[in-house]
């Protein structure tokens, strides 16, 4: 084992600004893009789902207006 | 040999591939997640502290993925472009698109940390080396074939005006790869070359799991992409009204 304490891992031997830096700011990175992307697809996916809800209502208006016309 | 052929097709028209993405994704993270849980095991706790830079180096168990990504990545976009544009097949335009926000992402992570180890090891966040100069420039092809292709509101013409871009851009990537040895540069040479290796074996596997790591993270995440972005193109197919998820 290269280290005695946990305090010596966190101050990684006078690096810890340079080594936590690089890591760190790795680890956010990698951990919002799929967030970021994964809200992108529920966007297009909501409004997927809206747009077929506004067809169906549109369809069920112009059926009735047909069956409407077509018992008179 | 006929049946792989149209096997083949069969996955490059973007209904086909929708599902076999959504398939493949959930692998490709478990895949990271591992690779990740060694290669930091490795680069934390197993690898021995250098002898000349301490545990500054540790840096490189990130960094040397990151630009290793950041190149390959372009390659792959850059192949993509170009067979949609040779083939006009719809799929490999949105291929290239999904993969270039990752790229982009891998750049500049290149260049954050490769910033956080010159710092201590040069005394300078910055220096205009024609490695870190060239890898910059890659950042900026990111940049611009992303600006590029929002402009263009005709996402066929788009694909057509990136790709150029792209494959013009190529030229670049073995500029970075080779800087090192065709100029006299601040940015040391490469540690990993094919049969022989200046590194210690234990830091060479831990690089190695991290790269692996970022290459099946970054092929987790251009699915997803391509995913939204076939949803966003294919939204007015019959389809895409047909899917499940925007049934329910």
């Amino acid at each position: 084992m290269i280290w005695n304490s946990p305090a010596e891992f966190f101050a990684m031997g006078g690096y810890a600004l340079y080594v936590w830096g690089s890591f760190g700011v790795c680890a956010i990175a990698l951990a919002m893009e799929p967030i970021l992307v994964r809200k992108r697809q529920n966007q297009i996916l909501q409004s997927l789902r809206r747009e077929r809800i506004a067809d169906e209502l549109e369809n069920e208006v112009s059926e009735k207006a047909h069956a409407r016309e077509s018992g008179r | 040999m006929n049946n792989k052929l149209i096997h083949w097709f069969k996955y490059a028209s973007p209904q086909s591939f929708y599902p076999l993405a959504g398939k493949m994704i959930p692998w490709f993270w478990g895949l990271a997640a591992a690779f990740g849980v060694v290669g930091l095991w490795l680069s934390f706790f197993v690898a021995p502290t250098d002898a000349q830079q301490g545990e500054g180096y540790r840096i490189i168990f990130v960094h040397v993925p990151a630009s290793w990504m950041s190149m390959f990545i372009y390659l792959v976009l850059a192949a993509w472009a170009g067979l949609g544009l040779a083939l006009n097949t719809r799929l490999s335009g949105m291929m290239a698109s999904a993969l270039a926000p990752t790229g982009a992402l891998m750049a500049f992570l290149a260049l954050w940390t490769g910033a956080f180890w010159g710092k201590p090891m040069w005394g300078t966040w910055w220096v205009w080396d024609a490695r870190i100069t060239s890898e910059l420039i890659l950042f900026f092809l990111y940049l611009g074939f992303i600006a590029l292709q929002a402009a263009i509101d005709d996402p066929r013409r788009a694909d057509k005006a990136g790709a150029i871009l792209a494959l013009v851009g190529v030229v670049n990537v073995p500029i970075i790869y080779f800087s090192v040895k065709w100029w006299n540069t601040l940015h040391q040479g490469s540690s990993v070359s094919v049969g022989k290796s200046s590194m210690a074996v234990t830091m060479l596997w831990g690089m190695l799991f991290m790269a692996l790591c970022f290459w099946m993270y970054s092929i987790a995440v251009a699915l997803m992409r391509v995913r939204a972005i076939i949803l966003e193109r294919e939204a007015h197919t019959e389809w895409v009204k047909e899917l499940n998820e925007v049934k329910s």
